[in-house]
């Protein structure tokens, strides 16, 4: 990569200043770009003490309650302030004029690596941070790698993506997964829960064959009962190190309280795990077939786990085993070609209306790691268009990934109290004719300037 | 005991088996009776003369005998009431590796000899799964590994039909060629103590290209200067030797084979058509072309077309300037633009690829259903059969259950030559047949774990893994050859 290529992707740390520039231009002389620019521009983008906005005369979809026609939405230090159809305009409030528009809470994507890859490994390993050598990495934690300077961060937002899940990968535990809001100028102003879970990719009874990852190299099938024995060994070695975290947090909680005992030495790996093992925080396991899927219910059962799966294009079949253990799934395969040559053509696509249909907690993922989140919408539509109802394919991207990472009351809904992530459209928010007409994240109004706005006023014109 | 059970098995194999394909079957003999179908009262986007409401479309021979309201047709005719239904035509995949059992002949880096149409296997269940997101014909083309790749075949997904039906019959000949990091083996496929293959930089390829129509330019030479010979009647004119490898150049500098080159970056596409106007070619289509954006007034002025996806980017060095507006700029420059899978996944979903040609620089909606319709078979030479809905036309059509930009819409019925190839109804009712008949499978002995039964026979192997697109983004099953 280089030099000028790096500052390119690098311009949106200058973005504010690149906005404020071209609404100085627009007061002088309004072109196109810096009319686009101006019309979105908050004061209060990115940094400095967010403003007071009122979105008036906008078709509300609150996602929580009923949709509200031509109401208001009061925007104060980050919160919605107040909703409804008759809402009070503080004095001193930018108003935001919505007539024609609609307002949704911003979506959030639970199975991304947003922050941590710029290029996928081909040809810029350098600016891939998702997967830590070795087998087990519960201290390596995706927030502390989160990039807030990446293309794909302004990319994503612009299409009504506001935050994401942040999971490291590879290995058997990858590390720990980051909890962001896609708006900020560090990790920790972007960080809405730093160790938002544990990544766990549960084991699998592999026996290869059927080509590897490049065909070509196609291995035979192994031998069904070794297979079983590995995966059983790495089972067992999760286990073991997770009653290590649980003893270790015991012996220090009882060395904490009595003086005579001796203090077991700090363990970064194992300290790293004691709010895992003791149920306070999720344990995503990546599981994709119904062996892994209840394997990993079964062991987190065991353990005295709090579990998420993700992956799950399975979960369709285990839904009732789902239901009956209370474990929310993060759909990704929603688009994913079926991975059997005898599955009905749309099996993926009704994965989420059979798992609703039976009452299993859940919501959709686009499954990317960055450049293609912005589209989860369309994940979403399509499970809707294979029976999901259009409202629950909405809290599918919106309520029901908050409420599974555990931020139900801080976001996913338009509802008093809530950080004010909303977006402004001039449509269905899952269609993918809909534009995006404005956008607030944390109560800051974000500027509708991405790397590809940019590069498209840039040369829409070369003649 | 062992064999009653095999033969209790084959006994229902033999009930359920022909419940697959019975109705298809039943359709295609009406149809070779001279039987006619009427879509009736649909909403119909022709992509050549706009929207149609309330309006239908005859079909007749397996052509559109007629496109307009209130047809009349005779009284054999088989009618599908579409009220409040969508009729496009069938979506037209300008780059695919579908049905192909091998992409690269990662070999050389001139591989002009070696010919898709070899490897294709019309059993994959893609094809169906691309037949039930609409997609009815598709440019299999050869991966990108080399600089000149081999030859590409076009194709109508006639899933169920032997591979000879679906060749698209005189579809103009092709070739794949490559540029930038894939041809010079950026990424991974340098094996350590083996010599790098040549070539390993853009400035090789180029060479590559240039040596490669070099030699072409001789051997064509020599070929006409033998001809000019045996005209005058000179019997001592010795006939050259065949060059399979470069037969196929000299079809492409005599305007008789098609290129479609995979490229990225701004030089490497100007270094094309550099290489294509020396030689005196023409590159039909740029595939992919993320940059092309950058570069659209030179290659509207070359006169190719332009194949992208719609809003793929990032997912290598290459491709970190493509930007969403790619197709409406180029649209804008006057160049003729397809959206395009690459991907079996992505085929099953053009429709909405096209929709976001809309949202990101503002096309129309029929400049938007062009770019997987029209568009890819004018790129193909193909626009005379098929691209729209006109008579005269093969009656190659897709039945939607709402507009087929919103991603409500379902395909409920795809049609090829006027025969149904995919029918969502029909699909549906088959499904308890077939958990039975699974059931049955299940409960043979061969099936039985070890314990219980005899020893696995080991199951058939999928013989494609990880094979469905060349020049994808990051999805997992994708080969690393993108």
């Amino acid at each position: 990569m280089s030099t000028a290529e790096l500052r390119t992707a690098n311009r949106r740390t200058g973005a504010c200043a690149f906005v404020v520039a071209a609404f100085l231009l627009a007061l002088v002389a309004p072109s196109t770009c810096a009319q686009q620019a101006s019309s979105n521009m908050g004061p209060d983008f990115m940094d400095g003490r967010p403003g007071t906005y009122a979105i008036r005369n906008a078709h509300i979809v609150t996602v929580s309650g009923a949709d509200i026609d031509n109401g208001t939405i009061v925007i104060r230090d980050g919160r919605i302030q107040a909703v409804g159809a008759t809402a009070a305009v503080p004095a001193g409030a930018q108003v935001v004029e919505g007539r024609g528009l609609t307002v949704y809470p911003g979506m959030i994507d639970l199975g991304t690596a947003i922050g941590l890859i710029e290029i996928t490994e081909n040809g810029a390993t350098g600016w891939v941070d998702t997967e830590e050598v070795g087998e087990l990495n519960p201290n390596s934690m995706a927030w502390v790698s989160i990039n807030p300077h990446s293309a794909h961060i302004a990319v994503t937002r612009l299409n009504g993506v506001t935050s994401v899940l942040s999971l490291p990968q590879g290995g058997l535990i990858s590390g720990q997964a980051a909890f962001i809001n896609l708006l900020g100028s560090t990790p920790q102003d972007m960080a809405l829960q730093r160790t938002a879970g544990l990544v766990v990719n549960f084991p699998q009874a592999a026996r290869g064959g059927g080509g590897g990852p490049f065909g070509f190299f196609g291995q035979p099938q192994g031998n069904i009962s070794e297979a079983i024995t590995a995966r059983d060994r790495q089972v067992e070695q999760l286990r073991k190190l997770l009653r290590d975290a649980e003893a270790y947090g015991r012996a220090q909680d009882a060395a904490a309280q009595d003086r005579n005992l001796p203090r077991p030495d700090v363990d970064v790996v194992l300290a790293s795990l004691v709010p895992y093992v003791r149920g306070e925080r999720p344990v995503i396991f990546r599981a994709d077939r119904d062996a892994e899927i209840r394997g990993a219910v079964r062991f987190a059962e065991e353990m005295k786990l709090k579990p998420i799966i993700i992956g799950a294009n399975d979960a369709w079949k285990a839904a009732a085993f789902l239901k009956e253990h209370n474990v929310p799934v993060i759909l990704t395969g929603t688009l994913d070609l079926p991975s059997r040559e005898d599955d009905f053509y749309d099996v993926q696509y009704e994965n989420a209306a059979k798992l609703q249909a039976a009452g299993v907690r859940f919501c959709i993922s686009s499954g990317d790691t960055a450049a293609d989140v912005r589209n989860l919408p369309y994940h979403a539509g399509m499970a809707s268009a294979f029976g999901l109802p259009r409202a629950e394919a909405l809290k599918a991207v919106t309520l029901y990934p908050a409420q599974i990472i555990g931020m139900g009351d801080r976001l996913g809904s338009i509802e008093v109290g809530k950080i004010a992530n909303l977006v402004l459209t001039d449509g269905d928010l899952l269609e993918p004719r809909t534009n995006i007409r404005d956008l607030f994240i944390n109560g800051r109004r974000v500027p509708l300037v991405s790397r590809h706005t940019e590069l498209y006023e840039q040369f829409k014109n070369r003649r | 005991m062992k064999l009653r059970k095999l033969l209790s098995l084959l006994l229902a194999f033999g009930v359920l088996g022909p419940v697959w394909g019975l109705s298809v079957r039943a359709q295609a003999q009406e149809r070779r009776a001279g039987g006619e179908t009427l879509i009736r009262n649909a909403t119909i986007l022709t992509a050549s003369h706009g929207t149609l409401q309330n309006a239908d479309i005859l079909i007749r021979n397996g052509k559109i005998a007629a496109v307009g309201p209130n047809l009349r047709a005779g009284a054999n005719v088989n009618v599908v009431d579409a009220t409040g239904k969508f009729v496009t035509p069938g979506i037209v995949d300008c780059h695919s590796h579908t049905m192909m059992d091998a992409v690269n002949e990662g070999s050389l880096s001139v591989t002009s000899m070696v010919r898709v149409r070899d490897v294709l296997n019309p059993t994959s269940p893609n094809i169906y799964r691309e037949l039930a997101g609409g997609t009815t014909a598709a440019n299999i083309l050869h991966g990108s590994a080399n600089a000149i790749g081999g030859q590409n075949t076009v194709v109508k997904l006639k899933y169920g039909r032997p591979v000879e039906e679906f060749i698209f019959p005189g579809a103009p000949p092709g070739i794949k060629f490559a540029l930038g990091e894939n041809p010079k083996r950026s990424n991974g496929f340098n094996i350590p103590g083996l010599p790098r293959r040549y070539p390993a930089t853009r400035m090789g390829v180029e060479e590559t290209i240039r040596d490669a129509f070099t030699r072409a330019r001789n051997y064509k030479r020599q070929w006409d200067d033998y001809r000019a010979a045996q005209a005058r009647g000179d019997r001592t004119a010795i006939q050259p030797r065949r060059d399979l490898q470069l037969e196929p150049l000299v079809e492409v500098l005599e305007g008789k084979r098609y290129v479609h080159s995979h490229c990225y970056r701004t030089d490497e596409i100007l270094m094309l058509i550099r290489i294509a106007d020396e030689f005196g070619f023409k590159v039909r289509t740029f595939q992919h072309v993320l940059e092309g954006y950058k570069v659209a007034k030179e290659i509207a002025a070359h006169g190719a077309g332009a194949s992208p996806f719609a809003d793929n980017w990032g997912y290598k060095l290459e491709a970190y300037d493509a930007i969403p507006y790619n197709t409406a700029i180029m649209t804008r420059a006057g160049i003729i633009v397809s959206v395009n899978s690459d991907s079996d996944e992505r085929a099953r979903r053009l429709n909405l690829e096209a929709a976001k040609t809309m949202k990101y620089g503002g096309l129309s909606e029929e400049e938007a259903l062009r770019t997987v319709t029209l568009n890819p078979a004018i790129q193909l030479g193909i626009d005379k059969k098929v691209g729209s809905i006109d008579a005269g036309k093969d009656a190659d059509l897709v039945i939607w259950t709402a507009h087929p930009f919103s991603v409500y819409a379902r395909v409920e019925q795809t049609y090829i030559d006027g025969d149904v190839f995919f029918d969502r109804q029909q699909d549906i009712a088959r499904r308890a047949d077939l958990a039975r008949e699974r059931e049955q499978l299940e409960k043979a002995e061969a099936n039985q774990p070890p314990a219980q039964g005899a020893q696995p026979a080991g199951a058939p192997r999928i013989r494609r893994p990880g094979r469905a697109h060349d020049d994808d983004g990051d999805q997992p099953q994708g080969d690393n050859n993108r």
